[in-house]
């Protein structure tokens, strides 16, 4: 070693990254468990009734009477949003690497995508149940996957496109194929972009599904639970269902945030802070 | 013997009509096997774009240019270039092993000679003991080492240097010019080496050529008799600071 440049970024120990993480997370719990009292506190105080807003508790109490019932609808629902996530997910990242790959095949169908990105989607909801009946999960699970599509395509041709001219340069330069530069520099580099559509995605693809089923099918489904419950004044269990639909959501986002660990473990946002 | 890098007449122009921008013009070039070259001159000379006529990464408007008696498309699928630019270019995602390997698994050498060669090549740049490192964990001056070994790592015929020590600070600078020098001996590969360093230029070369803009043009050529072995005591010799003094006239005088 000559040892001019030789100050190595060392790497924090691990028990100071569960300190840190404490602290990072710290100040989010302590306002989640606030805004709970809160709420439960004003509702109590000023007597607002439980049709207008539940209380926190009785919520709670609703979500552990009714448990076997709402998480049962509330995966019928998952499922739906799950299908439809993998197959938006699948048919954007074949368009992204046509799009990166073939200059026409962008220019002609990119803005064409963009236009149909501003569309509401699930305004097509009823167009699907009438298409796949309205019994057919199938229904629900297009709703969710062409909700899916826009924004993971979008971002994932950027991302397949966005490369430094010197990686290309570079790649060029050893007279690296096309399919080699798409595998060795255009893929890693679209990952953290993939990833941050996921994110995206995972929340869209249970908002559609719910929404979708608003629009009628079966009954044993969030949105219909929840449409049900309401009818019938039970307004805690319809809470108790928003409850479960959002660990669902959560679930889903800690996932994908795992996998994105796992696939690129590299990534700046997972450097130990200096 | 076939020269590594000839080229006559060579000229180049961006753009057509009025805007067209001529970036070379008339470039008469020969560089021998194990040549030292150093292209230097004020921004908007051509330098760059001389050297990437030369790597294929540009076309020449006109002129004859061959690589080792082949057109420079060939000698580029013949894997003759090592590129090395101002920017370490390193994979983020790939450890310092693996972005040596590069070029190597491009190039569909196996797995077990990669790595050997690899090992080698960070050994010659003397970073042998990050290889497990990601590139964001080392200091500029290891990264554009790890540049220069990926570079080296296929043996080129044609080592080509793009301001590589451009971002690095003057310390640092002097020591990886001593780098090179020891790497293009070991090796025995030909080098163009672009600069806006005129003490760079002459410390590193075999030949200075200077270049003035508008449009760009090679307009001295200067040997450097320096004793082939250099290092510190090369920067006190007298010859050196002669030479230096040479290479900035002739920059000055095409000063108006």
């Amino acid at each position: 070693m000559t040892g001019f440049d030789g100050e190595l970024r060392a790497g924090a120990s691990r028990s100071s990254a569960m300190r840190r993480s404490a602290t990072r997370y710290g100040p989010a719990v302590a306002a989640f468990v606030l805004v709970i009292l809160l709420w439960e506190g004003i509702t109590r105080l000023l007597g607002v009734e439980t049709f207008v807003l539940a209380k926190p508790s009785e919520i709670m109490s609703s979500f552990i009477e009714t448990w076997a019932t709402v998480w049962g609808v509330g995966f019928r629902t998952l499922w739906e949003a799950l299908g439809g996530f993998v197959i938006g997910v699948s048919a954007a990242v074949l368009t992204s690497f046509a799009a990166a790959r073939w200059v026409g095949f962008r220019e002609g169908m990119l803005p064409i995508a963009i236009a149909m990105n501003s569309m509401p989607i699930v305004a097509l909801a009823p167009i699907f149940n009438n298409w796949f009946g309205s019994t057919n999960v199938f229904a629900k699970m297009s709703v969710a996957a062409v909700v899916v599509y826009f924004p993971v395509m979008i971002n994932t041709t950027r991302g397949l496109l966005e490369v430094e001219p010197r990686e290309l340069e570079l790649m060029r330069s050893v007279a690296a194929t096309p399919t080699e530069t798409m595998r060795r520099v255009r893929i890693p580099h679209a990952l953290p972009f993939f990833f941050a559509s996921l994110k995206v995605a995972s929340a869209l693809s249970l908002i559609a599904a719910i929404v979708a089923e608003y629009f009628g099918g079966p009954q044993n489904v969030l949105g219909q639970y929840i449409i049900n419950r309401a009818n019938l004044f039970q307004f805690p269990d319809a809470w108790a269902a928003i409850l479960v639909a959002s660990l669902l959501g959560i679930a889903f986002y800690v996932v994908i945030l795992v996998a994105e660990r796992l696939a690129m473990p590299w990534h700046v946002s997972f450097r130990e802070a200096e | 013997m076939t020269l590594v890098v000839e080229a006559k007449g060579l000229s180049k122009t961006f753009g057509t009509g009025d805007e067209a921008v001529r970036a070379l013009s008339a470039i008469d070039l020969e560089m021998g096997q194990g040549d030292f070259i150093s292209l230097i001159g004020p921004s908007g000379c051509g330098k760059s774009t001389l050297l990437r006529l030369i790597g294929d990464l540009a076309r020449p408007t006109s002129g004859e240019l061959s690589i080792n008696g082949k057109s420079p498309h060939q000698a580029r699928l013949d894997r003759d270039y090592g590129m090395v630019f101002q920017s370490a270019t390193l994979l983020d995602w790939r450890t310092v092993r693996k972005n040596v390997e590069l070029p190597l698994e491009i190039m569909d050498v196996p797995a077990a000679e990669r790595s050997t060669r690899a090992d080698q090549m960070l050994e010659l740049v003397q970073l042998g003991q990050f290889a497990g490192h990601f590139p964001w964990q080392l200091s500029g001056g290891m990264q554009q080492r790890v540049a220069i070994a990926r570079a080296l790592a296929f043996r080129p015929a044609l080592l080509l240097m793009d301001e590589p020590f451009g971002a690095l600070d003057e310390m640092t600078r002097e020591l990886m010019q001593q780098e090179v020098l020891r790497l293009w001996a070991e090796t025995g590969t030909s080098v163009v080496f672009v600069t806006h360093s005129i003490p760079e230029a002459v410390f590193l070369s075999t030949r200075v050529l200077v270049m003035t803009p508008r449009p760009g043009t090679i307009s001295d050529e200067i040997a450097i008799d320096l004793p082939s072995r250099r290092d510190l005591e090369t920067r006190k010799n007298p010859r050196y600071f002669e030479l230096i003094t040479r290479v900035r006239d002739a920059l000055r005088s095409h000063d108006s």
